[in-house]
């Protein structure tokens, strides 16, 4: 396990954190991670109690569960229980709640609901039971959008007719570009997503630094990952520069997954507009299922009610979507919102920064105390 | 929901199917490979499978490094190898 003590050496972290403070000097700086990811590493390794108080980490709006509208967790649920259907989820999704409760308790109910590793598990539970039809809850932003498109390529290529995908794939770029020209937020720059960038590569993130003049640094999932990226991100900075850089060159390659690229632009097209949960409507910052897969579209298949519902007012998911609000700033943290009985979306998903910072944050201070930081 | 864990090709199951048997952390399943298509992926490769799909080739430095973060996530690596194990592709 060598090379695991490379990447969480606690002098190499000291290190980083020495020179990070160095370069942050008496400036205050913002950085938003964007993965969900990159939210469960900070919270769980202590990080933000390792950086100086200048360098603040906020969290952004990539985790797919967490940025799911109402609407479309009620029209899930709708499918779920039209004669027939079994209808297919990732487990992730099950606790996600609907203005009507969530898919555990249509289960309850009756409603024959399965979770499932993968889209492919989903497509072998249209094989085994030709006499229903099977729907498959697809999530997830470009990491998880090519497994859905080779399933659907498969699908046809094994004839299946009673298989179809309720497609909710969201895009990492137009949120970015939202929330840069959010007015709430004054950001000094980004930690690119690991996994959406080896399928996007690096080019789709250009417009940061050259329309809106802030850096990038595609992130590795290490908490050394972080740190060091946050270095290189306060680097560009002093040095004058302002550009896409990769510090997980070990698994991201600049030109990303091209076979992956191919496969969405066959399988899908992007939509004029989409609902995020606590970002409201943004344009083409989704996936639907092409034309030429219509036979295996959920939404052209079922009459869906596709109904606009308001998110709960109490919630405050949008603002820690934004980076506006820390998960704790919200009036129900941790009282009425509870990864048990979640309120807002950002509650449910491992990766949402709520539940990381309820399940993590009081460890804080021990871990960062382990790895020997500041006072 | 975007966690990827290493696994090890050890049998290439079907070619023209772009299936590979993969081991993660003890466990073989079938997974596709074909987001790999242009890896010329060989038995003894390690990949980053996520949702029953290798999405990225990663040598064995990388694979010993994630893995042993993703088992630190205890509960949610838990469920993914749970999840993973009850995978059926075909």
């Amino acid at each position: 396990m060598k090379f695991v003590d490379e990447f969480r050496d606690p002098a190499a972290a000291r290190a980083l954190v020495k020179s990070i403070t160095d370069l942050a000097g008496s400036d205050e700086f913002k950085f938003m991670e964007v993965c969900g990811g990159h939210t469960h590493t900070i919270y769980r390794h202590g990080i933000e109690h390792l950086l100086p108080e200048a360098v603040e980490l906020v969290h952004g709006p990539g985790c797919p569960v967490c940025v799911i509208p109402m609407g479309r967790v009620d029209d899930a649920m709708w499918l779920a229980e039209q004669p027939g259907v079994i209808f297919t989820t990732f487990g992730d999704m099950m606790r996600v709640p609907g203005s009507k409760g969530n898919l555990i308790e249509a289960k309850a109910r009756g409603a024959d609901v399965r979770f499932v590793y993968s889209p492919l598990d989903a497509l072998k539970v249209a094989l085994d039971n030709p006499d229903r039809h099977v729907v498959f809850f697809a999530v997830g932003f470009e990491t998880t959008a090519p497994s859905t498109a080779v399933t659907l390529v498969r699908a046809r290529a094994l004839g299946v007719e009673n298989f179809s995908v309720f497609c909710n794939h969201v895009t990492i770029v137009p949120p970015i570009k939202a929330i840069l020209e959010s007015p709430d937020l004054r950001l000094s720059g980004f930690l690119g997503p690991g996994h959406v960038s080896t399928v996007v590569g690096l080019r789709p993130y250009r417009f940061v630094p050259e329309v809106y003049g802030k850096p990038m640094v595609v992130a590795g999932f290490e908490p050394l990952d972080i740190l060091a990226s946050v270095h290189m991100l306060l680097q560009q900075i002093r040095d004058g520069r302002c550009e896409v850089e990769n510090q997980y060159t070990r698994v991201v390659r600049p030109e990303g997954n091209t076979q992956a690229l191919k496969l969405m632009a066959e399988t899908f097209e992007l939509r004029p507009h989409f609902e995020w949960r606590g970002l409201g409507f943004i344009s083409q910052s989704a996936l639907k299922v092409h034309p030429d897969y219509a036979e295996f579209d959920a939404e052209r298949k079922f009459d869906m009610p596709g109904v606009r519902v308001a998110d709960p007012k109490a919630c405050q998911c949008g603002e820690v979507l934004k980076g506006v609000i820390k998960p704790w700033e919200c009036k129900v943290f941790g009282t009425a919102c509870t990864p048990e009985t979640p309120i807002g979306t950002c509650m449910v998903s491992p990766e949402g920064a709520c539940a990381a910072y309820y399940n993590f944050g009081r460890l804080h201070r021990e871990t960062a105390q382990l790895l020997g930081q500041r006072g | 929901m975007c966690l990827g864990i290493p696994g090890q090709v050890v049998e290439i199951v079907d070619a023209e199917q772009s299936l590979a048997k993969v081991d993660v952390n003890g466990v073989r399943r079938n997974i596709s490979v074909r987001l790999l298509a242009d890896d010329n992926l060989q038995v003894g490769d390690w990949v980053l499978v996520h949702v029953g799909f290798a999405m990225a080739k990663i040598d064995e430095h990388e694979a010993a490094v994630t893995l042993d973060q993703v088992q630190k996530m205890g509960e949610n690596y838990q469920q993914e190898i749970d999840a993973f194990i009850d995978s059926e592709i075909a």
